[in-house]
């Protein structure tokens, strides 16, 4: 095993843990920590797989305002373990074999699927860099980055809207 | 890295966030649930960004070319969105937490009062 297959594994388990502990927790405080070790996980992934932009707007964005978004308004709430309304079993376990059938229907359905190339390149290639990304970014995408802009301004405001009733 | 382990493992971070929708009560952890689904996609987009780069450069392309850049400025798009989708989410949620002093979602089953 080289050092890419051992990080691979590595945060897959971390990506993977916190995703089972985001659904398992009873503090819903835990549920967010948990949430950000699984977003710096992913970011670790767009590392491997040589998406640095991805991987700084990743810890930015999701790991940095919205995960402390979640976070203030949990504590604006103040809710904890006492306060967390539960399932019953029956319903809970209906939920996971639900979600288990699921991922076997898809693993089963894209096992054998045929891809153009069944190795994704690690480490190599200038896609994920910021000169190559900004280019594509300002050339091609202009206009959908500039409705993203007033998609923005929408949530702003309805943001505040919604918050001042 | 083989491409079927990416698409494994978002596989299972999406029906890690399934699991979760369906069998949690309370609003906040169930969006959360939703963002690790769209992050699951996004891991996936970006593998197979990977992807075709590797297949353009096996079929003889020079190495400093952009193939795959439109699956990364998705992922750029979609984190894009779901930045505007948690501000009126939480708004919602915090208005609920409002009227009814609680964050539970089968307090909602009904519209009218």
């Amino acid at each position: 095993m080289n050092i890419t297959e051992i990080l691979f594994w590595l945060l897959t388990a971390v990506a993977l843990g916190g995703a089972l502990l985001v659904v398992t927790s009873k503090n819903p405080v835990y549920s967010v920590l948990a949430l950000i070790a699984t977003f710096f996980a992913l970011s670790g992934h767009y590392i491997l797989l040589n998406a640095q932009f991805l991987a700084v707007v990743n810890l930015i964005v999701y790991a940095g305002a919205i995960m402390v978004l979640f976070l203030f308004v949990i504590m604006l709430m103040n809710l904890n373990t006492e306060t967390e309304p539960q399932k019953n079993k029956w319903l809970k376990l209906a939920g996971t074999i639900a979600g288990g059938c699921f991922l076997l229907v898809l693993v089963a359905a894209l096992r054998e699927a045929d891809s153009k190339s069944t190795m994704a390149l690690v480490g190599e290639g200038d896609t994920g860099l910021i000169q190559n990304l900004g280019k594509a970014l300002f050339n091609e995408y202009v206009i959908p980055f500039e409705i993203s802009s007033v998609l923005f301004l929408s949530a702003m405001v309805g943001a505040v809207v919604l918050g001042k009733k | 890295m083989p491409i079927n382990l990416y698409i494994f493992l978002a596989l299972a971070l999406f029906s890690i966030g399934v699991i979760g929708v369906l069998t949690r009560r309370n609003a906040i952890i169930i969006f959360m649930c939703i963002e690790l689904m769209l992050n699951a996609v996004n891991l996936l987009l970006v593998a197979f960004s990977k992807m075709h780069l590797a297949d353009s450069m096996a079929a003889g392309a020079a190495p400093t070319l952009t193939n795959g850049i439109d699956a990364q400025l998705f992922v750029f798009f979609i984190m894009v969105v779901a930045a505007a989708e948690v501000t009126v989410g939480l708004a919602i949620i915090v208005m609920m937490y409002r009227n009814i002093h609680s964050v539970d979602v089968n307090f909602l089953n009904r519209l009218k009062n």
